[in-house]
Formats: structure tokens, sequence, C-alpha cells
């Protein structure tokens, strides 16, 4: 059974469409990263799944419960981690994971161990009774996750679990979760860190509302289209400009001081190459490279906005 | 039922761990009693007086000792003219100016009417110009009287006479008019029901803000253990509030309760349990604190300190501001406090009038807020 699936899953706010007819699903056990830009639909996509926001049309189930009908089923057999890592300052660690240990109807008789437990996975030991707010990023972040698993849920959510969390408490962060998904929890997060979606099985990649990709990681570098250059050169933002409405260009951006290119293909190599130095910008390095999660997801994005954008120019031809 | 244990003792946590708040919580109401409390029910004082004599005779005189003999005005500023008269009035050195002519003397010997101009400051409080009017009217007869029996028994007609009608006046509850057990008993209403609404309104909106009730809601919490776990621990501090009051009221002012205290304390319940709903309902319909604030202020709290009758009489109010007043709990609350606490009534003869309304809006506000808790949530 996949814990959770995804049928032609949409909603709408008024007008304004959050989720347009989204469909994937997660085996069990799977770690499925839900990527894309603010607004794209990814945190209401997550609502629907935990019961709390109802779906305008289309289906999903979590667990085997279906949202629209049981959505306390669900509720009481999932974890949720917002991105604010909602605790309570005023109460300590240990009130905190007693708080929601009590709420998720964990047995009394087990809850100490079970706290004492979480405390221990979350490297809070020594710092059970102080108060939250007196920890830091990394500690509440854990303490969250905590709180989130403190009854041993089958599957958890976790909207943007690392957002404002240093590199090396987000990796420890990540393999708190392997760590579960090993014990068989399934879990979908949501992201704005590309090299945090490497650690996914499957990846969604949502923009305005839609699902634009759906793939492993390698399947998605792999099968994008041209090739990737990495230009290093003296003036990298003119050599941007110069270069990004060129034919032989697919994308262009800047990482830090290079330039990535997607050129359609190898044969449009030297012609570009010449077409720089001509403008005067001298090149210091020209690397093929395998494209990372950020290269695919912008591509992504610049292909649907051209697709829009040609679509308003039919419609505008039209009429 | 374990769950709604668990957020109550989790909401007295946040009430204990917050040592200024909980100051503020259990002080302030108590400070606001004592200030407004000797603030607003000061007695009538002296009415300041000035007078421009232009007769200066003994008349003149005994009639001036008319005035100031009752303790009700001070005879403040001797004048020479009606211009010096008005100025005063004008500077608000005075509230009550009299001007007595120069033939005010020959008018009583001769036997015609004389004519004393009084000015009053109509700019004061309408009541208050009402029962100087009162005052000057009830002197100024009382000197014609007495003038007119000297008349008589020098006449010769009779050696004696009474005056024909006497009203005996009989004042029930509060016979020497102090306006301290008219305002204690309102003034705690009042301030009650800013502490509910208050407590109940931010309570809810604090959760939301610190993105906690994100985190709630995804729990398999119900949302009535949720409502009554956040409201219950604010009743029991609002009951705390309603005692030490009464008894702060009783140590600084003498104001005891005259009738049966179980009543009271039983139609508190009520009070409480309605106005802590309706400040749910506020922060549940309202999409932001400030939001919640301005509702707070302007469509209960304002009205409720002046369309009540805490302070102005509600017989006069148009339609419209009469049934809206009515349709804050709190003004029928306030009847209830004054006619437990000053005329130590049954809640029973208070039954069609305020208990009844109460109890239904009470109720209908506390299921409203559920209903609208439950499906914003």
């Amino acid at each position: 059974m996949n814990a959770v699936e995804v049928s032609h899953l949409s909603r709408k706010f008024k007008d304004f469409s959050a989720v347009k007819d989204v469909s994937f699903y997660i085996p069990q056990g799977e770690i499925f990263g839900l990527l894309g830009p603010n607004g794209a639909g990814k945190t209401t996509t997550i609502r629907m799944l935990c019961g709390i926001t109802l779906p305008s049309s289309g289906s999903a189930t979590v667990l085997g419960f279906d949202v629209n009908r049981n959505p306390d089923e669900i509720k009481s057999r999932i974890g949720y981690m917002s991105q604010k890592f909602s605790l309570y300052n005023d109460l300590t660690p240990v009130e905190n994971l007693s708080f929601y240990a009590s709420i998720y109807g964990v047995p009394s008789k087990e809850r100490a161990e079970r706290v004492k437990e979480l405390i221990k996975m979350a490297d809070l030991t020594g710092q059970g009774r102080q108060l939250t707010r007196n920890l830091s990023g990394a500690w509440r972040q854990r303490l969250a996750l905590a709180c989130a698993i403190v009854h041993r849920p089958a599957m958890i959510f976790l909207d943007e679990p690392t957002a404002g969390v240093d590199p090396v408490s987000r990796r420890e962060f990540w393999d708190l979760i392997y760590n579960l998904a090993s014990q068989g929890v399934s879990v979908l997060a949501t992201t704005h860190y590309m090299d945090e979606a490497e650690y996914c099985n499957t990846i969604g990649m949502m923009y305005e509302g839609q699902l634009v990709a759906l793939a492993s990681p390698e399947t998605l570098k792999n099968n994008t289209p041209g090739l990737l250059v990495q230009l290093e050169c003296d003036r990298p933002g003119e050599a941007l400009d110069l270069i990004s409405h060129h034919p032989d260009i697919l994308n262009a951006s800047i990482h830090g001081a290079l330039v990535h290119l997607t050129l359609k293909d190898s044969s449009a190599e030297l012609p570009l190459q010449e077409y720089l130095t001509r403008a005067g910008i001298s090149i210091r390095g020209w690397d093929i490279i395998q494209p990372s999660l950020e290269d695919v997801f912008l591509r992504m994005v610049s292909e649907q906005l051209s697709t829009t954008e040609s679509e308003a120019e039919i419609i505008r031809s039209v009429a | 039922m374990n769950r709604l244990w668990t957020i109550m003792r989790k909401e007295i946590f946040h009430i204990w761990r917050d040592p200024r708040t909980l100051a503020m919580i259990v002080v302030l109401p108590a400070l606001l009693l004592l200030l407004l409390g000797f603030g607003i029910s000061f007695e009538q004082q002296s009415v300041k007086m000035a007078v421009a004599d232009f007769s200066k005779t003994d008349a003149s005189r005994r009639l001036i000792e008319k005035f100031t003999a009752s303790n009700d005005f001070i005879y403040q500023y001797d004048v020479l003219d009606e211009e010096a008269l008005i100025d005063l009035i004008n500077q608000d050195l005075v509230d009550v100016g009299i001007l007595i002519p120069e033939n005010y003397d020959r008018d009583l010997l001769s036997g015609t009417q004389a004519n004393i101009p009084i000015y009053i400051d109509g700019s004061m409080q309408p009541t208050d110009a009402l029962t100087i009017q009162l005052k000057l009217n009830s002197i100024t007869s009382i000197v014609a009287q007495d003038i007119l029996i000297q008349k008589v028994q020098k006449s010769g007609l009779a050696t004696s006479i009474e005056m024909p009608v006497s009203g005996i006046l009989r004042t029930l509850y509060n016979p020497n008019g102090d306006s301290k057990l008219y305002m204690i008993p309102g003034l705690i209403a009042i301030l009650l029901q800013i502490q509910t609404l208050i407590l109940s309104a931010l309570a809810i909106v604090r959760e939301r803000e610190q993105g906690t009730m994100e985190q709630l809601i995804v729990t398999p919490v119900r949302s009535w253990e949720l409502m009554l776990g956040k409201i219950l621990p604010y009743l029991i501090v609002c009951i705390f509030n309603l005692f030490a009051l009464l008894w702060l009221s009783q140590l600084f002012f003498g104001v005891t309760v005259a009738g049966n205290l179980g009543v009271l304390i039983g139609l508190s319940i009520f009070f409480m349990l309605g106005s802590l709903g309706m400040g749910v309902l506020i922060s549940t319909i309202s999409q932001s604190q400030m939001q919640a604030m301005y509702i707070l202020m302007f469509v209960v709290l304002v009205p409720a300190i002046i369309l009540s009758g805490l302070m102005f009489s509600r017989e006069n109010m148009p339609p419209f501001t009469y049934w809206f007043s009515e349709l804050l709990p709190v003004t029928q609350y306030l009847e209830i406090t004054r006619g437990i606490m000053v005329r130590g009534v049954e809640a029973s003869s208070l039954f069609l009038s305020s208990t009844l309304p109460l109890i239904v809006l009470s109720i209908g506000y506390f299921v409203a807020s559920f209903l609208v808790f439950r499906k914003r949530i």
C-alpha cells in the first residue's frame, strides 16, 4: 500500500487556483520532496493531505484514509511540522513533548519513557528543563520534529523543516529523517534548498500550482535536454545580458561568480565562445558539467514561463 | 476529557510563567476600581457662587445667608456689576451668579414682586445643572415662604399658620444618596467585561500568531476541547477578580452585597462565560490582533461603558441605541449587580427584565462563538 496517493487534486481560493490537477504517490518508507518557489502551492497541498484544508476537486488518500471523508483518522496517524517550528516558547522541551504526547493520546504509562527517548534523539539531553525560547534554532528544529513524531506516526509531513537553520544542522536533521525512513516511516517534505532535494527518493516540482516535474533526482538531472556549460569570465553580468537571448541558448543564469549556460547542443560551443570574445569578454573557463537540481528547476520554470507567454501571444493574435 | 485537562494545564502554565502579565491580570482591575471608584463617585460638592449685591440691606444679606447656610453653596466672590458676574462664570471660577437688584428691600416692603436674576453655567453636565437649578428653586421658594408667613403673621390674620401640604420623603435603599453605592456595582460589571473580553480574544490570537494553532489543528484535538481548555483557566482568573473586587468595594467604599452572594456569583459566571465566548468570537472572525482590538474597543467596550447605564440613564435613549445596549450582556449584568448589591433583591424579581436576558444572551454568544470557532479552525 502506498502511504500517499493523490489524483487530480485541485484547490481554489475564490478566483485563485492554488493547486491545479496534481497527481503523485509516495510508497511506504520513501522520502518525497516537494520543490518550488513561494506560492507554488506546496503548503496548500500539504494542508489538504493533513485534512485541514478540503480539496475543491480530485481525491487523495493518506495511509489508506480519504482526506475528504476521514480527516480525523488521518490526523491521529500522521506527524506534521511547520516551517515556524510551532513550539510553546514558555514551556520547557519536556513540557512541549508531554503536551503533544497527551494531545495525541500516547498512554500515560509510556509517556515518560517516550519523552526521554525523544529528548535523546533530538540531542537535548541536559536541556530538557530550560524554557524553549532559550534554545538555538537547530535545537528548536529538532524539538519540533520530536513533537511531530511523539506518537510514532507512520507518515510525517515536513513543511520547510530547515528554513533558517545552518548547513551543518540541516545535514544532521536530514540524517534523522533518513533514520526515520529506514524504520518504515514515509516522509513528505517541502524545501527551498536544492541540495536537500537530492536526499529524496522522488521529487515533485511545483510551479504556479502545477506539478511540472515528477521523478527521481537522477532522472531529472539526466533527462534535461541540452548541454550545461559553466562559464568563468571577467564580467559575468555583462556576459549574461549578452548571451541570454542568443538563439543557441536555452537558459542562462548566474551562480555566484559563474554563469551557467544551457546550450542547444555541442555544435553551438565554438560560435558562442567566439561571440563572447568578440564582445570583449575574456573567457577564463568553459566546462561542461552535470546539472544540479537547481539548474533543472530554473530551466523548468523558464520553460513554463515561455509556454504561458506563447499561449498569451496566441490568445492576443487570435483576438 | 484528558485532552481538555492537558490544554487547560498548558494555558495555566502560560499565565503562570509570565509574571508581568499575571500581575497585570490580577492587579490592574483592582487598581482601576480604586481609581475610578474614588474618581467617579464624588458627592455633589458645594456650588461656587458669586453675588452682586446692589441692595446692600439687611434683607439682601438675609437672602445670601439662606444660600450659604445650606452648605450647598459657597459664597466665593463679591462683585460690583453684572458684567463681572458673567465674567466669573466664563472663566469657570463660579457656577452660579446671583444679582440682587437695588430695590430688593423696597419691593419686599411695598409688596411688589422682587425679581432676582440668577445665572447658571449651562455648559456643565446637564444633570449637575439640573440639580443646582432644583436647589436654587427650593431655596428661593423657602425664602419667599418665610417672607409670606411673616407678612401674614404681622397682618394679624392668623397668629400661627402651617403649610397646607408637605411631602415626606422616604428614600428606599441608599438613603444618603451616596453615589458610590450606585457606581461601584456598575464599575465591577464593566471591569469584568473588559477583563473577560481581552483575555479570551488575545489568548486565541496569540496562539495563531505563534503558529501553534496551525500545529494544534493538525492533531486529533476536538474544537470543543480546544475552546473550553483555553476559556476555563480564564474563567477561574475572572472569578478570582470578582472576589477581589467585591472585597475591595467593602474595604475602601463600604459597599457590601445586600442580597444573596451565591446568586450574584452564579449569574456572574454566566456573564463571564458569555463574554469569554464573545472574545473568542471576535478573535475568530478577525484576521489579526489589530482587527480584534478594533472590534473589541469600538463594537463592544466603548458602547459597554457609555450605553450600559453605568453613567447615563438608558430610559431616554432612541430605540436603536436602546436595543443595541440591550444586546450587550453587560447591560443586563449591570442591572443585576446593582439590584443584588444595592437593593438586595432576589434574582427572581429581575427575572424578566435582566436575569433571563443575561442567561439567554450569554448562552447565545457562547454557542455562536463555538460554532464559528469550529468552522474557522
